[in-house]
């Protein structure tokens, strides 16, 4: 082997190694800032943690969170089942009858806008539309505004997952006399299941833990609301949100706060690592 | 080319399959032997090649035999069809007739139309949104071509086996019992159990996989999943099966025991093949249709095809001068 090609290997091998060295840095970097939240909300949050967080409801001193877990729970799951119906029915649609049509380039279009809208402006929007005429805020503005979030997220990945099962399939389907929606429900469903699941699951981490939509729409209480979605609904981000800043001079509102993070935190890890195994149980 | 008969076999399976052809040939003319070429009027002279234009369908009409086949029921009769795909016709006034209880080999190059040809028999074309198709495909007196013509039904008659094996992500049985629990034609599991048995027999598969029913179709071997893909198509109990290039993902080995599901089956099914490969034409088929840039250039029984095609253009393929 001659001198120029020695030389040019030990270049690119240098080079290889810069490069790897910069990538471990970029994610450990990226680690640090996971690890010094997560070990900041543990620090501070895991003290307050007990039995009556999840049975009380929240008071000026020594309450729990249970009327903003509830909540929360609440409107994420109505709007999750809306978005999911809503999602999958135009994700289907998508991937299956749109195809290159105009009007489905559209609606894609559309749905990546939508996708990335800030989500204060969805507040806004539900806040001028359903608040404002109704003269209250409410548990439905929440929802509805929960839904506008999480729609687009199902529908993306309902098309993106749809569009995953191979066309033999469905052309094995179809020569074997299977209507249209048989291949949908029957071949396309089954396969995409997981995936879809996968959608859905995060679409229902990513707004369990908005706040802004909330903001303008179902507000705060600290009164127990079980299912009057027309009234006020109490929810954990925006309790967050008030305990940490207007009532931040009263110690235990601000544990509490500490401790409402680290829950949906907690969650919001558990909902992903649930996620991850549904997509994995797909192969 | 050898006469597919005289061609030299070595498995096992292939020998089963020459006792079957050369007993469906006992009333046709012995191997070798010239037989009367297409009636297409008297007065039309018949060379052996050296002709270009399309002989085997001079008139237009549809190319039907004088000879030992008049006797056999039709099965699906084409007439004129031309197909488009946007602006490009793919398609140019096709007829030919296709006899019940035969293998029909569709040969040609790349190209040429046949698989589209194929896909129009059970109407599967209908899934491209650009293709356009026009003429007359009659089956039991029914234009399956026809706007108002249910193609639910007519898949359900004429089955069709893919290039790419490509059984459901299902257990083997799921996978033949299927369409006939979707088309309502068992519902017991005994009858399943009955109906998969019987399919995967008729597809030789049965004794490979008797033991192992529950597991996905997709842990078997190429040549395995396409003999499950050739089960669950006859497990509709079709008049018509389409092979579209059944073997060309396949091994040699595979590729003969196929070859041979294909002449077995023919005592219950029709069927049509498309393939690229002239001995498995020659070997399996009782009639072969050359096509070529849209057209069917000579259709005859596959021995006069291969020893005395009446057009250049046949002969030169068929003899490897071309395409």
């Amino acid at each position: 082997m001659n001198t120029t090609t020695t030389s040019l290997y030990r270049r690119r091998k240098r080079l290889n190694q810069l490069v790897m060295a910069a990538c471990l840095v970029a994610t450990g970097i990226g680690f640090l800032f996971l690890f010094a939240i997560l070990f900041t909300l543990v620090s501070k949050g895991v003290g307050s943690i007990s039995l009556s967080i999840f049975t009380e409801r929240t008071r000026m001193t020594g309450g729990g969170l249970g009327n903003a877990i509830w909540g929360t729970l609440v409107m994420t799951c109505v709007a999750t089942v809306i978005g999911t119906i809503v999602g999958v029915a135009a994700g289907t649609w998508l991937a299956e009858y749109g195809g290159k049509r105009k009007m489905a380039k559209v609606i894609r279009f559309i749905n990546d806008v939508l996708l990335s809208a800030p989500s204060i402006i969805v507040g806004l929007f539900i806040y001028a539309v359903v608040v404002v005429p109704m003269g209250n805020f409410s548990a439905w503005a929440g929802v509805l505004s929960l839904t506008v979030i999480i729609v687009p997220v199902v529908i993306r990945s309902t098309e993106d997952m749809m569009q995953l099962i191979p066309n033999s399939l469905r052309e094995a389907a179809a020569a074997l006399g299977a209507h249209r929606w048989w291949i949908i429900v029957r071949v396309c469903y089954s396969g995409a299941r997981a995936g879809i699941m996968t959608g859905i699951l995060l679409g229902f981490a990513r707004i369990s833990g908005e706040t802004a939509p909330l903001l303008f729409t179902s507000l705060n209480s600290n009164q127990w609301n079980f299912f009057q979605l027309n009234n006020e609904m109490a929810n954990l981000p925006m309790t967050i949100y008030q305990n940490m800043t207007i009532n931040s001079f009263i110690p235990d509102l601000v544990s509490l706060a500490w401790a409402g993070a680290l829950i949906l935190t907690a969650a919001i890890l558990i909902l992903n690592i649930a996620a991850r195994y549904f997509s994995r149980q797909r192969s | 080319m050898t006469h597919p008969d005289s061609a030299a076999r070595d498995t096992a399976a292939a020998d089963g399959q020459t006792e079957q052809r050369s007993r469906s040939r006992e009333s046709r003319p012995a191997n070798g032997e010239v037989q009367p070429a297409v009636d297409h009027g008297a007065s039309e002279p018949q060379s052996a090649g050296g002709r270009p234009e399309r002989q085997g369908q001079s008139g237009g009409k549809p190319v039907s035999f004088n000879n030992e086949v008049d006797h056999e029921r039709l099965s699906m009769t084409v007439t004129d069809l031309d197909l488009w795909y946007g602006d490009y016709q793919a398609l140019k006034s096709l007829d030919i007739e296709i006899y019940s209880n035969t293998v029909t080999a569709l040969i040609g190059p790349s190209g040429c139309g046949k698989s589209t040809f194929l896909r129009c028999l059970n109407r599967m074309n209908d899934l491209i949104p650009s293709a356009r198709i026009e003429g007359r495909i009659e089956m039991d007196g029914r234009n399956v071509n026809a706007r108002e013509m249910d193609v639910v039904a007519l898949r359900r008659r004429v089955g069709m086996v893919f290039q790419n094996p490509n059984p459901f992500p299902k257990t083997i049985f799921e996978n033949v019992a299927y369409a006939p629990r979707m088309h309502d034609i068992v519902s017991s599991r005994r009858d399943q159990e009955e109906l998969v048995e019987q399919a995967l027999r008729d597809a030789g598969l049965w004794d490979e996989v008797k033991d192992k029913l529950d597991q996905p179709g997709t842990s078997l071997s190429g040549g395995q999943q396409q003999r499950l893909c050739i089960a669950r198509a006859i497990a509709l109990r079709p008049d018509v099966i389409l092979m579209d290039e059944p073997t060309s993902a396949l091994d040699p080995i595979s590729t003969a025991i196929i070859e041979d599901l294909m002449v077995r089956l023919r005592k219950d099914f029709t069927i049509v093949v498309v393939t690229h490969n002239m001995q498995q034409a020659a070997r399996v088929a009782d009639y072969t249709a050359f096509f070529h840039l849209g057209e069917i250039i000579e259709y005859n029984d596959t021995a006069t095809l291969f020893e005395t095609p009446a057009t250049t253009k046949a002969e030169d393929y068929i003899t490897g001068r071309y395409g």
